[in-house]
């Protein structure tokens, strides 16, 4: 008998069906790994074994956990099962923890609810379950704030929470998205240890097929609500049956073809340049000290080259980043474009400033919602001296959207109209509407699904070689930025620890942080089928 | 913690200090000479310098201010110049009205605002919630001397429970003390309890939907242990700083109810002395109220200091 089978379930909230007809198995000591985009009902899926669903649903087919049917289960007896039996591992470790609870007592909590023990009793065990969750009580102590601590941290102290009570089953909802990918390779080495150790059954849900590569022994790929997929891992990967399944590997590992067409002048020189934060102490008299977040980093962009910069969260990047875009004085060296510098007389040098665009990661936070397609995309023009009016200015719209892949119609509609894809087109419409030569893609692409990543990464492939833009793409997936830059700078803590052709870079790592960061990035089995390749992305997808 | 304690501590002594410079500059440096004001546009030139002389007006604005601002720290207000005795005893007499019955609107308006807004929030969209917004919103829109009035009609004047206005004094005893100042303290309450329960229920409302409530949820707590354990505490920040917005604003603004009942209390007693001119009464009351203002914003401060360890700093 199996530790968890699902059987045909069903699921519909206020009448739209979610999940249609599920099927899916876990034994005790195996990880199943459940894979799909956005919007494919893998959380879902996840959420009603825990029957803690959003109102108004309604499930039907057959939940069994160890013996007991899940959807028969009363509320009280739900609320046994939830935290003993099941734990539970969330994606966003940052908000998943009580501010105001040390974490301790948040640990302690699990046992205290099922378990009739003694306060002190429950926070040694608390102490036990970090320990396991390898956060010992010396450096991390039960009196932790988990403000205190660091995401990865955080996302241990959920993990020790969720295991407390040595529950049968684990269910992570994308455990490392919102890491860094060390300490992605961390936490999923950690998920794998207590696996083995506590016999325990995984279901690891993931929009990432790499890190579900590397771990799961049986594999479920969800599309739509429903299963268009499973069964081992091994022979899945190689032997994939559904045009989804496949077009789904394709995309992850895809590559846009590009014709190098870098030239021999330099667009951006950034010379020895320092940025310094005055940072205020919390000390009465507001003593200040210096904080180096970028410590002299050069580099050049030569003129259509796409170069990539990869570092870790805190690393200096974003900062970097205005730096360039002449948002913010530099305290040392200097950065020029063209020849000119970016920041003159304390503010962005203007002659330059409308050759450079941004295009950053959240394809829902960077647009103004009560502003239709045509302001949103023409908002650049403040840059210019001339701003194009009338018919001249419709062109340019159409133009735009256009060349992004969306219709001159779509210029009427309002943001929320538009998929998290769509909307990335629209950024880089935004972008390209003044024509600049550079475009820093801030991890733009990082918040879609790989479907919608590698076309997104076709358009600006295609993009480049048809505008002459050059770009710096800015990453912390080091697959995506391999598959789209010819150079590569990897940064660390302000500075610039390696360089080179990012092929080399990437496969002959020479510093060992590179070295380090190349080996936690998950990545597909070599021999499988999909890998690296150059076809253009198929409609089915979508 | 200390740290914190003390740059509050370094920030309300600031605020005191601006504070009674600007209330100085406005009450007796711009509109000219305080004596003339106070005497009236026919007085005669000799009670003039007398009433300057009394004053303390001779002197350059740098002496007079500190001389002011030494008085205060020594409990010297001066002289009313209507009454003939020491602000300082007839603020003392009106602050033990004033101070009881924004205490006592405060703690009946948290009384009702809490229950009212936890019960709401965790019935969402049921007709407890609707009847709940329903009634608070009633309850900001009425103006709070015609519910004052309404009330004196019912339970002085029909029912005959309580006296129609005035204050029988502590020495009266305890209870009858409080039994007059029941009526205001409702008056006063109803729409900070309206305004109170709406800031209570919305952010708990927020609160129960943070991704720490799922988290414990799946650690197997029901939601309403959910909400009593985790969502309540986090939702009472903003609730401390309504608390203590009103608690200022219940202090200083009750002049209405104070006349509507005709209690002696600081709002009346400021009411008053700006009808009979007596700017030194003013001066004294303002900044008086202002202290209260700033000490009370230095409490809400600390409380979330208590409820936040975020804000207590690193250790």
């Amino acid at each position: 008998m199996s530790l968890l089978s699902i059987d045909n379930l069903s699921l519909a909230i206020h009448g739209t069906q979610i999940l249609k007809e599920v099927s899916l198995k876990i034994e005790p000591g195996r990880i199943l790994g459940v894979i799909g985009e956005s919007g494919s009902g893998k959380s879902i899926t996840a959420f009603s074994v825990m029957q803690l669903l959003p109102y108004g649903a309604e499930c039907s087919g057959k939940i069994t956990l160890a013996g007991e049917d899940i959807l028969s289960r009363s509320e009280a007896q739900l609320c046994a099962i939830r935290g003993r039996d099941v734990g539970m591992v969330f994606q966003e470790p940052m908000t998943a923890l009580n501010p105001l609870q040390t974490i301790g007592t948040q640990v302690a909590e699990t046992i205290l609810i099922h378990k009739k023990v003694s306060r002190a009793a429950a926070m040694e065990r608390a102490a036990d379950a970090l320990r396991r969750a390898e956060l010992p009580q010396d450096r991390f102590p039960l009196s932790r704030y988990p403000h205190e601590l660091s995401g990865g941290q955080r996302q241990r102290v959920v993990i020790a929470m969720a295991i407390a009570l040595r529950p049968k089953l684990l269910i992570a909802d994308e455990p490392t998205t919102a890491l860094d990918v060390t300490t992605q390779a961390q936490i999923l080495k950690l998920l794998q240890k207590l696996v083995v150790e506590e016999n325990i059954g995984l279901m690891l849900i993931s929009h990432d097929l790499a890190v579900v590569a590397d771990l799961a022994d049986d594999l479920v790929i969800m599309r739509k609500g429903e299963v268009v997929e499973s069964g081992h891992a091994d022979n899945l990967f190689r032997n994939m049956q559904h045009p989804y399944s496949r077009a789904l590997l394709k995309a992850s590992g895809h590559v846009p073809e590009r014709t190098g067409h870098a030239r021999d002048t330099a667009l951006l020189q950034v010379r020895n340049v320092v940025r310094e934060y005055v940072t205020h102490s919390y000390g009465l008299w507001g003593t200040t000290s210096q904080f180096r977040a970028v410590n002299d980093v050069s580099f050049e962009i030569r003129r259509g080259e796409s170069l990539g910069l990869v570092g870790e969260s805190g690393c200096g990047k974003s900062t970097l980043t205005r730096a360039i875009l002449g948002l913010e004085d530099v305290q040392g060296g200097e950065i020029l474009f063209d020849g000119q510098p970016v920041f003159t007389h304390e503010h962005a040098n203007s002659d330059v400033r409308r050759r450079m665009q941004v295009v950053f990661q959240d394809p829902y936070g960077s647009f103004n919602p009560r502003w239709k397609v045509d302001r949103l995309v023409t908002e650049p023009y403040h840059l210019l001296e001339r701003q194009p009016k009338g018919r001249e200015k419709d062109r340019a719209i159409a133009e735009a959207l256009e060349s992004v892949g969306l219709n001159e119609t779509d210029r009427h509609k309002y943001i929320h109209e538009f998929s998290g894809g769509q909307r990335q087109r629209i950024a880089i419409a935004r972008a390209l509407i003044i024509k600049p030569d550079l475009i820093i893609l801030d991890e733009a692409v990082s918040a879609l699904d790989v479907s919608v990543r590698a076309q997104v990464l076709d358009l600006l492939a295609d993009l480049s070689d048809r505008l002459d833009l050059t770009y710096l793409f800015i990453s912390h997936d080091l697959s995506v930025v391999r598959s789209i830059t010819e150079r590569v700078l990897v940064m660390k803590a302000g500075q610039i620890v390696e360089h080179g052709p990012t092929d080399d870079v990437f496969d002959h790592p020479k510093h060992d942080y590179t070295k380090q960061l190349v080996a936690a990035a998950p990545a597909l089995p070599d021999d499988v089928a999909g890998g690296r390749s150059h076809d253009p992305i198929s409609g089915s997808l979508v | 913690m200390l740290r914190y304690f003390l740059k509050r501590l370094l920030s309300l002594a600031l605020s005191l200090v601006a504070a009674s410079i600007v209330i100085f500059l406005a009450l007796e440096v711009v509109p000219g000479d305080p004596a003339a004001y106070m005497l009236g546009l026919n007085a005669q030139e000799d009670t003039l310098n007398a009433l300057r002389e009394q004053l303390g007006l001779n002197g350059t604005v740098l002496e007079r201010y500190l001389s002011w601002a030494g008085g205060l720290l020594t409990g010297d207000f001066g002289i009313s110049y209507t009454y003939r005795t020491p602000v300082s005893e007839m603020i003392g007499d009106r602050m033990w009205v004033s101070l009881p019955l924004a205490l006592y609107a405060l703690t009946l308006s948290t009384l009702i605002a809490f229950p009212a807004g936890i019960w709401a929030a965790s019935r969402r969209g049921s007709y407890v919630d609707a009847g709940v917004m329903g009634v608070t919103q009633l309850g900001v829109a009425i103006p709070n001397f015609w519910f004052a009035m309404l009330m004196v009609l019912i339970f002085a004047i029909n029912l005959r429970w309580f006296s129609a206005g005035g204050f029988a004094g502590w020495d009266a005893g305890f209870w009858a003390g409080m039994k007059s100042l029941t009526l205001p303290a409702i008056a006063l309450a109803l729409p900070q309890a309206s305004i109170l329960t709406r800031v209570m229920r919305s952010s708990l409302l927020d609160t129960l939907n943070e991704d720490f409530i799922r988290t414990a949820r799946a650690k197997g707590l029901n939601k309403a242990q959910a909400m009593w354990r985790h969502a309540l505490r986090n939702a009472l920040i903003p609730v401390l700083t309504i608390m203590g917005l009103q608690f200022s604003f219940l202090l200083a603004g009750a002049i209405i109810i104070e006349n509507v009942f005709f209690l002696p209390g600081l709002g009346r007693l400021v009411f008053q002395a700006i009808s009979a001119r007596d700017l030194i009464v003013v001066e004294s009351v303002v900044m008086l109220l202002v202290f209260a203002v700033i000490v009370v914003n230095f409490a809400v401060d600390l409380a979330y200091a208590l409820v936040d360890p975020r804000l207590r700093g690193r250790r």
